[in-house]
């Protein structure tokens, strides 16, 4: 790395090396205006010739300068998407297996590189080494081989159409599938969008976030010497009004899949439909209710109760962060939880011990703090932090708040950050209503003992997962996704292709029909 | 429109043929049971020739019976995969994911020994070198790695069952499953000849696979064979072979505990070819449909029935193709045909847990499942040789004509030239009987009602085939013909994604993709 560019990260790693096109950036940078653009397996400047600094988020410093990517260069990646796309290209006639072997390919090659990938992932995310490296790149590697094992198994039928006729169906590919993924999960969020749409052979134009764009840069690298086709996956680091806006809007975008906040998904759903009426997946926001009844495991519910609030710095979409707890055990949950917290470990993310790294940016950590002060000020009861963490980087101290009323700010609107809210119920009845008192819809838990209670909370809650005894439990297997205002469409799971395929209807006279 | 095979053509490219390896030593002889090798109870061998020059290979450990119907080998490989059966085994608690990754590693080991599994299979079991190393290993590491993909994703279903009830269904494995294997493809059913079989049972050890799992005992059928399909603690028995034995199976099944059956049995496929057809495609197509493999495939295009204008010039290309042959060592390069492969009697016997379908997807599927499998004993007989000669003179006494070809190769092994049958009906013998050789039989036609109805009268249901460029015709036959596997402007065209049985007597179930039918009820009161 070049020096001085690295900002002094607290790099216990020893030495993240940053690669541009293929080369170290020590290298690169001094002729290269910052980390480039993926386009058709080649390496391009923007068309601006503009670039943006990313920060590590654990000094505040620049790691280095990223080519910005807008509405220039979205053009020029989905022209070479669509011409990956032709009928008679080496893409369009590849075997379905053979999709499935460059994308089990693909997950080899990461694992070769898994060290330095999680590296990179924790200098320009703040996350802890030890979870980059065992969780997020552990279910990269995992969701792209099990998509790989879809690429020849996502059959079409044939219909037993009335009359003399035979009729089946094909799973096409959508085509150019625009794809915008978000700063929490970056490698993660990427394998899940990309597993799903190259497993039924559509061609993807992504769009990464502005925050933390290198490690899926550096993937780019990966899905070239896979051996894709060139144009098949397309890469852009850049702003959501300015590139983000270009693919959302763009005539020849097939199909959009954003993750992120629900606030710039209401934006994408509108320019989809004032363009050209393209297919939209979302994967918004949550506010999600986590309920312990009495019964419940005491020891286990406080423990995931905590590891549902403060999983990567609190920067879940699903996160649990309206924690309901039965009257009769309420103290001794809060008392055992603002206990957990004040022990939670926060500091240098490269330190094995640490448990919590910085928030991802500086307005993060601002939008955070103020959420804080709203709390305070409608009167919940701060029992624990609150404040900054450190003297500078965006560290957080593990907040919780007790005595919370649905009506509270921060009991409505998604913090993004390590702020527990625990709420009082009674009843079953007036937790499901409480519950389910909300624009999002994206997970919900319960923890019980009682087989009775946990169906029926399970079927009463309006979120597209319900965990029950346990929390943030994903496995590429499982679908995942939001009622309500928390999104549209499934990702994971067979569920998670329908939203990559068009399904074609192919009807045939045919002389005589026989059963 | 461009044909496949043009320009830059993303079709994954074979690989480059090596030179078969010289001087193989065969490394594994004993019975493999827990990831470790055994020699039988009884002490007994057998030993393996080679068809090429009927020299000597090797002798290997044969698993035999002490008493009635139960062999002391395949007990214990029984006992072995039942212990790995067991709820709260390695097995058995092991992610689905994680059983997806040893078939993977599985595949990357046997692509790692491609070359050795290849030469194996050409010395053992006669096969073309060249076929073996393309097409059988091809297809076997296809098959392995397409089922890795299915491990987990087999899924159960919830049901909105009336009243107030939660049901779902779980996709359990069967358990023990016993799987007896022929001698044609052994790689790719998995089964390999015994020598390479054994030689798996090295990798499945390699790739991690836990001890049990997979149990590979070599033995005949009658003896070993009949262990499996008549054990009280096999819970599925799937054999691939002749419709004979096929019968067998399923009687010691229901002599026994009633265990799950499936059959991939014997064909007499029909292989129509209309008037309209390309020729030269037709008769390419209906070539390599009988003769690949020296004629011994269980899908062979056996009765070939051409349509009367073109019917004369049908006959005299398949000729002049079939005099193209080079028979000779099937190590050799050039060489088109090798030897005769020895009796029905053949099989190999595998037992793996799980489920229908093709190796891998038991495996797969059936997850928990331990697999014994056991390979036939190959000890060369000429029984299969001359049935072939005993088939084809019976063809010359009915009245068909003998167009070329007709008798024995060379002086040495199991060599038969190809032969073909003009003026051939369905009454003769060698139209209505599996020959199971080089031996093409071209029948005429004149309508499509009756070829419809001559196609399907046979006792068997494997395969057919029509040849035409009429949309009406090719969607008719598709849905007339009797066949597990209806091809159309095509023959042989097989791949881990289809599945692939018999109607009537050629078979019960379908391997490759038949998911479970199994489900077990978990209803949970609310």
């Amino acid at each position: 790395m070049a020096g001085g560019k690295r900002g002094g990260c607290p790099d216990a790693a020893g030495g993240v090396t940053i690669w541009v096109g293929g080369v170290p950036l020590r290298e690169a940078v001094t002729t290269q205006a910052g980390v480039p653009i993926f386009i058709n397996n080649e390496w391009h400047d923007a068309v601006s010739k503009k670039t943006f600094p990313t920060i590590n988020p654990a000094t505040g410093e620049v790691i280095c300068q990223v080519a910005e990517g807008d509405k220039a260069d979205v053009d020029k990646a989905v022209k070479a998407a669509r011409a990956a796309f032709q009928l008679g290209s080496p893409w369009r006639r590849m075997d379905a297996s053979h999709r499935g072997k460059l994308l089990n390919r693909l997950a080899d090659l990461i694992e070769r590189d898994r060290a330095y990938l999680a590296a990179l992932e924790t200098l320009d995310n703040g996350k802890p080494y030890s979870v980059s490296y065992l969780v997020d790149l552990d279910m990269v590697v995992k969701c792209l081989r099990y998509f790989a094992g879809w690429a020849d198994k996502f059959h079409g039928k044939t219909i037993p159409l009335d009359g003399d006729f035979f009729c089946y169906t094909r799973h096409e590919p959508v085509g150019v599938c625009g794809q915008i993924i978000p700063w929490n999960f970056p490698l993660l969020m990427q394998a899940w969008k990309l597993g799903p749409a190259l497993a039924t052979g559509n061609v993807v134009v992504m769009k990464v976030a502005e925050q933390t764009p290198l490690s899926a840069l550096y993937i780019a690298n990966l899905i070239k010497e896979a051996g894709f086709p060139p144009g098949v996956v397309n890469i852009i680091p850049g702003y959501g009004p300015t590139a983000g806006a270009a693919i959302s809007s763009h005539m020849d975008v097939d199909k959009v899949a954003f993750t992120g906040s629900t606030e710039v998904g209401h934006l994408i759903q509108k320019a989809a439909a004032e363009s050209n009426l393209k297919r939209v997946t979302l994967e918004l926001g949550g506010k999600s209710p986590n309920i312990i009844m009495s019964d419940a495991d005491m020891d286990w519910a406080v423990d995931q109760a905590h590891f549902a609030l403060f999983f990567n710095q609190g920067q879940c979409c699903c996160a649990g962060s309206r924690t309901y707890v039965q009257e009769d055990i309420y103290h001794e949950f809060v008392e055992r939880s603002v206990e957990k917290a004040k022990s939670r470990v926060v500091g240098n993310p490269f330190d094995s011990k640490t448990e919590q790294g910085p928030q991802v940016d500086e307005e993060q950590y601002k939008k955070i703090l103020g959420y804080i002060s709203a709390g305070k000020r409608e009167g919940a009861k701060l029992l624990c932090g609150g404040s900054p963490a450190a003297d500078r980087g965006y560290f957080i101290q593990p907040t919780v708040f007790g005595e919370v009323q649905d009506n509270m700010t921060i009991a409505r609107e998604e913090i993004f950050g390590p702020v527990m809210q625990i709420l009082k119920f009674k009843t079953i009845e007036e937790v499901i209503e409480r519950a389910n008192d909300s624009k999002y819809g994206l997970a919900a838990a319960v923890f019980t003992k009682d087989l009775d209670k946990a169906n029926y909370v399970s079927q009463a809650l309006r979120a597209g997962t319900v965990w029950v005894n346990c929390y943030d439990v994903f496995g590429a297997q499982a679908p995942f996704g939001g009622y309500k205002a928390s999104g549209n469409g499934r990702e994971l799971g067979e569920y998670g292709l329908e939203a990559y395929v068009e399904v074609k209807n192919v009807t045939i006279k045919i002389p005589q029909k026989n059963s | 429109m461009k044909k496949q095979g043009s320009d830059s053509n993303p079709v994954p490219v074979l690989p480059v043929l090596p030179e078969p390896l010289k001087d193989l030593k065969i490394k594994y002889t004993k019975i493999f049971i827990n990831n470790e090798w055994h020699n039988s109870v009884s002490g007994k061998k057998f030993e393996v020739f080679n068809p090429a020059n009927e020299e000597k290979i090797c002798e290997i450990e044969e698993g035999d019976k002490l008493c009635v119907f139960i062999t002391a080998d395949v007990d214990k490989a029984v006992k072995a995969a039942r212990r790995a059966f067991e709820l709260g085994s390695p097995w058995r608690t092991m992610d689905a994911s994680e059983r997806g990754r040893l078939l993977n590693k599985l595949a990357d080991l046997v692509e790692r020994d491609r070359l050795i599994l290849a030469t194996m299979e050409a010395i053992d079991g006669g096969k073309l070198f060249s076929t073996a190393y393309l097409m059988d290993l091809g297809a076997c590491i296809k098959t392995l790695r397409y089922c890795a993909g299915w491990a987990d994703k087999i899924h159960g279903r919830t049901v909105p069952m009336d009243g107030n009830f939660f049901t779902f269904t779980r996709h359990e494995p069967i358990g023990v499953c016993g799987q007896i294997i022929p001698w044609n493809f052994p790689l790719v059913m998995f089964i390999w000849k015994i020598a390479p079989a054994l030689y798996m049972g090295s990798l499945i050890k390699e790739a991690g696979f836990p001890p049990g799992v997979v149990n590979i005992v070599p033995g005949f059928g009658p003896t070993a064979g009949a262990a499996i399909s008549h054990h009280m603690d096999i819970d599925k028995v799937a054999f691939t072979g002749s419709t004979e034995v096929g019968k067998l199976i399923k009687e010691a099944a229901g002599k026994s505990n009633l265990k799950r059956v499936t059959l991939e049995l014997g064909g007499k496929s029909p292989n129509i070819i209309f008037a309209d057809a390309d020729l030269d495609t037709a008769v390419e197509f209906a070539h390599i449909g009988l003769f690949y493999h020296q004629g011994q495939c269980c899908i062979a295009g056996s009765r070939i029935f051409v349509e009367e204008p073109i019917y004369d010039e049908f006959v005299r290309r398949s000729i002049e193709r079939a005099k193209k042959y080079t028979l000779g060592d099937p190590l050799l390069p050039g060489v088109q045909q090798g030897p005769q492969r020895k009796t029905e009697i053949c099989l190999a016997y595998v037992v793996f847990p799980g489920e229908l379908g093709g190796e891998g997807e038991r495996l797969a599927s059936s997850s928990k499942t331990s697999v014994i499998c056991f390979s036939q004993t190959t000890k060369i007989d000429k029984e299969q040789f001359q049935k072939i000669l005993e088939l084809i003179e019976s063809g010359k006494k009915d009245g068909a004509k003998l167009e070329c070809g007709g008798g024995p190769w060379g002086d040495k092994g199991y060599f038969i030239q190809p032969t073909v049958f003009s003026n051939v009906t369905d009454d003769m013998r060698i139209a209505k009987e599996e020959i199971f050789g080089p031996v093409q039989q071209i029948m005429k036609f004149k309508t499509v009602d009756e070829v419809i109805k001559r196609a399907n009268n046979t006792s068997y249901g494997l395969a057919a085939a029509v040849f035409t460029k009429d949309i009406d015709k090719a969607l008719t036959f598709a849905a007339a013909l009797q066949a597990g596997t209806v091809w159309v402007n095509c023959y042989s065209a097989m791949s881990a994604q289809c599945p692939f049985g018999g109607f009537k007597m050629s078979g019960n179930g379908r391997e490759m993709r038949q998911l479970l039918q199994l489900f077990k009820r978990h209803p949970a009161v609310v």
